[in-house]
């Protein structure tokens, strides 16, 4: 089979481009609808218009981030349809539901209540208006649900079945879809990170407010107060969440959980690193270390992946070259049962067109034998199981230290919120001012774990990435790729200005327009 | 709210629009008339569906890239 691997590469590139651009608007939408809908309640249950007055200003943000962030998902559909056509092809009918449901959804829920949140304030009863804020929130994250869906779906195919007459995976089971363990930690992962994103952001811009001027001391602390009580709450069970995903990891993709800790030989009782430097010299089969440098916690991953002091851990060698004392096959074995299973799916497939349906049937027998191993059967080298580790590592390593220095923060800011020293505390707010961007970077860093960690499978052991492409030309996605560039670096560069524009307003005292 | 409520609320809510809001309206339209109109017509056709004409045409092809015929 002859594949373009720069065709590939490019092809991935492109969307790992427009995934991350849009993921840098959603965490915003996700968590501050919700900090917004919080302040409106405070507002509506006291009464105090110092209250209506914070909750109109961060929900002007919330709307900047909107209305710049709206649509720049949906071109991630068309390289779905241009770029992956014969992934979309066979992912078809597992997507369809839950993508036409997060259509639905977010178009009755979003839409509706989003013209209420921003015209109705004089029009619609104070405690409409704050049902209209709240499902806004909802409905937003509702959204990210059902997308979340199909990609955990993609990292762990459950409830399906692979015809081999259409070429498609076909649901059998809408519930197990929905509740695949790790599509259900996915979206309470992702939410939640969006939400500690969106607490840093009205922390961040809250500091810079106390920073600049005393005039907006009680507008800031209020806005302190609310995003640092979610943001600590969410970073909290951001933390649960992320033992949920990493012990679905171990049982699902236990490469992938390799490759974060670059752990190369399996062992019981594995430790997690928690510093460490790669050694680059390290290739997956050979006798080198490791790591330069690793500050470790021992145990820690055995009883992450398994509940148990002593459970085995295996390492990417065990998973490229099998481990017979531990049940491990290799992935020589894997690859050789995923060419039998293509093999019969073409066997299939040359008997239904000879209208030989004996052949046909004894060679669907055999394809529904090897089937969960097909993916495999694109593989030409077992090696090509291992994903970048290098980026997978730093990433999930870069994204945990982020995580943990955000629930200190929150733990202070609300601390001295709460305490009234907020305003003197100039290096904590310069802290939090500065680690505004860090937020976003967090999301972005457990993307490429998720995303770049999974590689080099576009469905899980089922198909891999370099299959899924389709075969057009290798310029037009590079042309594609600057021209995406382009218009999302517009795009952020409107969206910093225009949202800088308001909150030096808001700075300066005057009027929000 | 009543129909007519809600109309006049979106008549009332663009027609009172402050500066911000239309900004962001314009570029919400300009946005989408690249995406839409010129990104998506231009540049992704749904290779699928233009090239094929059924779902059996479509699905031979992708069984024959699954199979190793195609490519």
């Amino acid at each position: 089979m002859n594949i373009d691997m720069s065709l590939v590469d490019w092809s991935r590139a492109q969307f790992a481009l427009t995934a991350i651009y849009h993921f840098l608007f959603v965490p915003l939408t996700l968590g501050l609808s919700f900090i917004v809908a919080i302040m409106e309640t405070i507002y509506v249950a006291t009464g105090d218009e110092k209250w209506k007055e914070v909750t109109l200003f961060w929900m002007k943000l919330f709307g900047i981030n909107f209305a710049i962030g709206l649509a720049t998902g949906i071109i991630m559909e068309f390289e779905f349809g241009t770029n992956w056509a014969n992934y979309s092809w066979f992912v078809g009918d597992i997507f369809g539901a839950p993508l036409a449901i997060e259509g639905i959804m977010a178009f009755f829920l979003e839409s509706t209540f989003f013209a209420v949140m921003f015209f109705g304030w004089k029009r619609v009863s104070k405690k409409f208006h704050l049902l209209s804020t709240w499902l806004v929130a909802i409905g937003s994250n509702l959204s990210a649900l059902w997308i979340l869906v199909a990609n955990g779906w993609m990292q762990h195919p459950v409830g399906m079945e692979f015809n081999p007459k259409t070429a498609r995976s076909e649901m059998i089971n809408f519930w197990d879809v929905i509740f695949n363990p790790n599509a259900v930690n996915k979206f309470l992962h992702t939410i939640s990170a969006g939400y500690i994103t969106s607490a840093i952001f009205v922390v961040a811009i809250s500091s810079y407010f106390l920073l600049k001027s005393d005039k907006l001391r009680d507008f800031a602390k209020r806005s302190i107060l609310v995003a640092a009580s979610f943001g600590l709450i969410t970073s909290g069970y951001n933390i649960l969440t992320g033992d949920s995903s990493a012990y679905t990891i171990v049982h699902n993709q236990p490469v992938k959980l390799a490759a974060m800790e670059g752990l190369y030989k399996g062992k019981q009782g594995a430790e997690i690193v928690a510093f460490g430097i790669l050694n680059p010299e390290k290739e997956v089969g050979d006798i080198n270390e490791d790591f330069l440098v690793a500050l470790s916690i021992p145990k820690a991953l055995s009883i992450l992946g398994y509940h148990k002091l002593d459970a085995y851990i295996p390492g990417l060698d065990d998973l490229v070259f099998g481990n017979e004392k531990y049940g491990i096959e290799s992935a020589a074995s894997k690859i050789e049962k995923g060419k039998k299973a293509v093999a019969a799916l073409r066997a299939f497939k040359e008997a239904k067109k000879a209208n030989d349906m004996p052949k046909a049937k004894a060679a669907l027998e055999e394809f529904r034998k090897y089937e969960k191993y097909m993916g495999y059967g694109y593989l030409n080298d077992p090696k090509e199981i291992v994903p970048n580790v290098p980026i997978t590592f730093y990433s999930f390593h870069l994204m945990v230290g982020l995580g943990i220095w955000f629930f200190v923060l929150m733990v202070v800011m609300l601390y001295k919120a709460m305490t009234g020293t907020l305003a003197r505390s100039k290096t904590w707010l310069k802290l939090a001012f500065y680690s505004l961007p860090l937020g976003f970077l967090a999301n972005e860093f457990g993307w490429i774990v998720a995303e770049v960690g999974r590689q080099p499978w576009a469905v899980q052991d089922l198909l891999p990435v370099k299959i899924a492409t389709t075969h057009i030309s290798t310029t037009s996605v590079m042309i594609t790729f600057f021209m995406f560039a382009f218009i999302f670096t517009l795009l952020l560069i409107a969206e910093v200005r225009i949202m800088a524009t308001q909150i030096k307003l808001k700075a300066q005292g005057g009027h929000n327009v | 709210m009543k129909i007519r409520a809600i109309i006049d609320m979106y008549i009332e809510g663009f027609r009172n629009m402050g500066k911000l809001g239309k900004k962001l309206w314009a570029i919400i339209i300009i946005k989408f008339i690249v995406l839409f109109v010129v990104i998506k017509m231009l540049f992704f056709p749904d290779i699928l569906h233009e090239q094929f004409h059924s779902d059996k045409e479509r699905a031979d092809y992708v069984l024959k890239n699954l199979t190793g015929g195609g490519q």
